[in-house]
């Protein structure tokens, strides 16, 4: 099947089998910051965007993704870099496996609310698992960007 | 694995509908349940090029077409303002928002699956499901219905008085619920809906003339023994049945004393 779609930026047409996954579909073509980390829809260790929502890309066909804008940290780098240095100020992560994942839920969940409360964030992030914290690192790495993000734009 | 031979999406819902007569099809909902099998499915057929997920409303009704996802129930403003937020409790704890923006209304309801939030949600809404073939019956009549070739095409919840309120219990956040319970004052009569027994919801009518004690805990209690009383639970590796049944006693009980101090909505206004 021919599947077309625009992979961070990039216009791609190709053939795909029917079953292909959207994630062994970002993966052939590079962007190995989307990882499969429980195969249970789990995780979230594999979150892209499509048409900018956050979505569980070991989860749905790349056909699905067919005329879509498919987004991943790959095609984020400017916004993941300034908003990783704060979880790595922290020192949140051991391992960093769940980081990419992490990240770009956290970047969707700026987007659609920029000044989130402690318990909007956990909530919106609870589908991001990391097995080496306790997310606490990560929570005021989150705060510690918001606060930046307030004070430069005032 | 899952595996699929052919990818169609639909045109049309009788193009899908002739193309799911046949054993080996199967219509996609979010997948995400069935990408955990492993089903080799000659044709899956696609269903999201129809406007199918959308959210309109009326004055009588909300019509939830069957590819709305769970992210957009968690979201609709209205919706949520007629079941005083229930609706968006029932999903808000099911994996992340990644999920919910993947699973679908129609693919939750239409698998009858005994885990279900959003069937033990519905079930205590005046809900209606159209099918593609067998037409418009009520959600209640569908669940326990065996499973068919026909295609769930929208949710018809319609905006009767109601008070509802949503609670389950979780063993961790994200994790399947050990029990579900919604609770409803429905048109004039109490409802509890008791799911992830971890069977199938089932719909409790508590009979009003029960619930006449001046004060408001001891009709709780009472409402809360009468669900229990007609609730038949079972053990998984989850929970135990006896487990099961105490949790019915407390959210049932927690839910009627949420509805009771809840404004009711919908209906005709005065």
């Amino acid at each position: 099947m021919i599947l077309s779609l625009i992979l961070n930026g990039k216009p791609i047409k190709e053939e795909v089998s029917p079953d292909l996954l959207l994630i062994d579909f970002v993966r052939s073509h590079g962007c190995y910051s989307v990882k499969r980390g429980c195969e249970t829809s789990n995780c979230g260790l594999c979150t892209v965007f499509m048409n900018g929502k956050p979505v569980l890309s070991c989860s749905m066909l790349a056909m699905r993704a067919d005329g879509s804008r498919i987004d991943t940290l790959e095609g984020l780098q400017e916004e993941a870099k300034e908003f990783g240095a704060f979880i790595a100020d922290q020192g949140a992560e051991q391992c960093g496996f769940c980081n990419p994942g992490t990240i770009m839920n956290a970047i969707a969940l700026f987007r659609e609310n920029p000044d989130p409360s402690d318990d909007e964030i956990k909530e919106y992030l609870a589908g991001n698992l990391c097995r080496c914290s306790g997310y606490e690192g990560q929570l005021r790495g989150i705060k510690a960007f918001l606060q930046y993000k307030k004070e430069g734009s005032k | 694995m899952l595996t699929i031979k052919n990818y169609v999406k639909a045109q049309s819902l009788s193009e899908a509908y002739e193309l799911n007569q046949k054993r080996t099809s199967r219509i996609l909902g979010g997948m995400l349940w069935m990408k955990m099998s492993n089903a080799s499915i000659q044709t899956a057929i696609d269903l999201s090029g129809l406007n199918l997920d959308v959210i309109t409303e009326t004055k009588e009704e909300f019509s939830i077409g069957c590819m709305v996802t769970l992210r957009q129930l968690e979201q609709h403003t209205s919706l949520n303002e007629y079941t005083s937020n229930a609706v968006s409790e029932s999903v808000k704890s099911i994996v992340g928002v990644q999920f919910r923006n993947l699973a679908t209304v129609g693919g939750s309801i239409f698998g009858r699956f005994g885990f279900s939030d959003v069937l033990t949600m519905f079930l205590a809404l005046d809900t209606q499901v159209e099918l593609f073939n067998a037409g418009i019956i009520p959600l209640s009549e569908f669940v326990t219905m065996p499973l068919d070739n026909d295609i769930l095409v929208r949710l018809i919840v319609k905006k009767v008085p109601l008070k509802s309120a949503y609670l389950s219990h979780r063993n961790t956040k994200t994790d399947f619920p050990v029990l579900a319970c919604s609770v409803s004052y429905l048109n004039g009569s109490y409802r509890a809906v008791i799911g992830a027994r971890p069977a199938k919801a089932i719909i409790i009518d508590v009979p009003k003339e029960l619930l006449k004690e001046d004060d408001l805990n001891k009709n709780a209690d009472i409402f809360a023994q009468y669900v229990a009383e007609h609730t038949t639970t079972g053990s998984n590796m989850r929970a135990s049945a006896e487990y099961r049944l105490h949790l019915v006693k407390v959210l049932s009980k927690r839910g009627y004393l949420q509805i009771e101090q809840t404004t009711q909505a919908g209906g005709k206004k005065k």
